[in-house]
């Protein structure tokens, strides 16, 4: 086939742009690495183990952050996968047909709704309804263990967790309904046909056979809670300590980064500030490469097909 | 001989679609009957009524009675789940669970009806898979998935889960459609072995396995029952011409 000199340059185009992608990722990670340098050779690795945060004599050490932003997202998850995999379930098997497509819908609309407003609804309705209600009951009731200790804030870890929970449910719920309607009905009848339940079925015929595929769409959500930035940072409380209660304030990386930029006046704290987005930046490109292998990993094995 | 399925008067639909018009038939005991026919003329749903899968897809429909041991199936006191752990199927393609091991596939049937004990399952495991002759080609890596097995060797794994929870009634849905005709052979071998224990009734495209392993022969078109008898009638000497043009393959 002979191409045309518009051929050859449409296809030189679309190559150069499908490029710019790769190529915006690596100077976006060697910019970072660039800026962050001074900092990177000021603390070298103490700047993870440290807790110091001192701007004023310039010592910066980001393992606060780096423990309020796994603490929150393994508080986010450990609420948001039961949650969502009770919707995906009921959304995929159990919900009458008719049903079916609006509260999808409704649920994947959740995700439109724009973080600060996720931040305002928690500063005025979930911060004080947890500061009165549910802080006090936890406190009375599961107050021996060290989580549910402290004075009640509204704002802190707890509150921060729930709101980014709330985030993730539509990216965990909406992947692992497409997961589990991916698996083949044969799998279903199999169950059945050996006299099972309708819940037996599901465990055996549909959880079985997607389990790889639901821990993809987790990390999907957990790569969303460890980047979300103005909801946590409106309702987290921005105090860099490391606290056991869930009670108390604590602070994330992205947090950090939005509420200090503008203040970072000396190039030390503005590269102790990159650092920290770096750190993020290789948690989240991990975790997303990781789900999204194993995406592939089940969608390659529906799509063989199985017999002969 | 022993009538252990009485269908009477069975009607069974996709939304407006009528799959099965008025079929009557007595299924005797311990025998194989076979279920033959075109393309679409409702043999699948035909046996999926016998086990009442086919209410699990959604829209389908059905009337009539389904006898089996004198008690209607379908009477409102009766349990699916119950009458599914008496009428095993075996399915058109091979369906282990892919992450069940294979000694998991066998067992699956009897956790669900709480067996639990490590030594009984085992006795039961062994028993099954020696029952679907698969047992000398699985029994060092029965912890290897059930996928990792050949697609002959994973429908008699699907044999054997079905033995395993000890029904009356085996329901076999095209088993060989999937398969090479060496793992044909070996299914229908045994197919042949599990009348002495079982009642059989399988469907097929394969006018020369239902003449290999059933003792009678019923004949399907267009959702209508042509033509029930002794196999070897119904190939010799059928009654019908419908049948006959079918059996000599001047259609389907």
């Amino acid at each position: 086939m002979k191409l045309t000199l518009a051929d050859r340059g449409f296809r030189r185009a679309a190559t150069v742009l499908a490029l710019s992608v790769v190529a915006l990722t690596f100077l976006l990670a060697c910019s970072m690495v660039v800026n962050a340098m001074p900092s990177i050779q000021k603390f070298g690795w103490r700047f993870l183990s440290t807790s110091t945060w001192d701007p004023v004599k310039e010592v910066f050490g980001a393992l606060p952050f780096i423990y309020g932003t796994i603490v929150s997202s393994i508080l986010a998850l450990a609420i948001a996968v039961p949650v969502s995999l009770g919707i995906a379930i009921y959304l995929a098997e159990l919900a009458p047909f008719w049903i079916r497509q609006p509260l999808s819908f409704l649920i994947e609309l959740l995700a439109a709704i724009p973080s600060v407003v996720y931040g305002l609804w928690g500063i005025f309705v979930l911060a004080p309804f947890l500061r009165y209600a549910i802080q006090p009951f936890l406190s009375r009731h599961l107050g021996f263990l060290p989580l549910f200790q402290g004075a009640f804030y509204g704002v802190g870890m707890l509150t921060a967790g729930i709101i980014l929970s709330i985030m993730i449910i539509p990216t965990i719920s909406s992947v692992s309904r497409e997961v589990f309607l991916a698996v083949p009905f044969a799998q279903r009848e199999a169950a059945l046909g050996l006299g099972a339940t309708p819940w037996e079925t599901i465990r055996l015929g549909v959880l079985g056979s997607a389990r790889s595929g639901v821990l993809g769409a987790i990390m999907l959500g957990l790569g969303r809670a460890l980047g979300e930035t103005m909801a946590v940072t409106m309702v987290i409380g921005n105090r860099p300590q490391i606290a056991a209660s869930l009670f108390a304030p604590a602070y994330t990386m992205a947090s950090v980064i939005a509420n200090e930029f503008t203040e970072a006046t000396s190039d030390l704290y503005l590269s102790a500030l990159i650092e920290i987005g770096l750190i993020l930046f290789f948690v989240t490109l991990i975790l997303n490469i990781a789900a999204q292998a194993l995406i592939w990993k089940v969608s390659g094995k529906a799509g063989r097909g199985r017999g002969a | 001989m022993n009538e252990q399925v009485n269908v009477i008067d069975l009607n069974a639909y996709f939304g407006h679609i009528h799959v099965l018009k008025g079929i009557n038939i007595a299924i005797e005991q311990k025998q194989v009957t076979a279920i033959i026919g075109p393309s679409g003329c409702g043999k699948s749903t035909f046996i999926r009524c016998i086990n009442r899968l086919h209410e699990v897809v959604p829209s389908a429909r059905l009337s009539g009675e389904v006898f089996l041991d004198g008690k209607n199936i379908y009477a409102p006191d009766v349990d699916p789940i119950e009458i599914r752990h008496r009428v095993g199927m075996v399915f058109q393609r091979p369906n282990p669970f892919p992450v069940l091991s294979i000694y998991d596939n066998v067992a699956a049937g009897l956790k669900l009806n709480g067996v639990r004990k490590r030594g009984q399952l085992d006795g039961i495991v062994e028993e099954s898979l020696k029952m679907a002759a698969l047992w000398d080609e699985v029994k060092d890596k029965l912890g290897a998935s059930g996928v990792s097995l050949s697609g002959g060797q994973q429908q008699r794994l699907c044999i054997a889960r079905a033995l395993a929870v000890k029904p009356e009634i085996i329901l076999f849905d095209e088993p060989c459609s999937a398969l090479d005709p060496i793992s044909t052979g070996k299914i229908e071998e045994l197919i042949f072995r599990l009348k002495q224990d079982y009642t059989i009734i399988i469907v097929t495209h394969n006018m020369q396995q239902a003449a290999r392993v059933s003792d009678r022969a019923a004949f399907f078109l267009l959702g209508e029952l042509i033509e029930f008898d002794r196999t070897e009638m119904m190939f010799e000497a059928p009654a019908d011409k419908r049948t006959e043009d079918y059996i000599t393959g001047r259609f389907g």
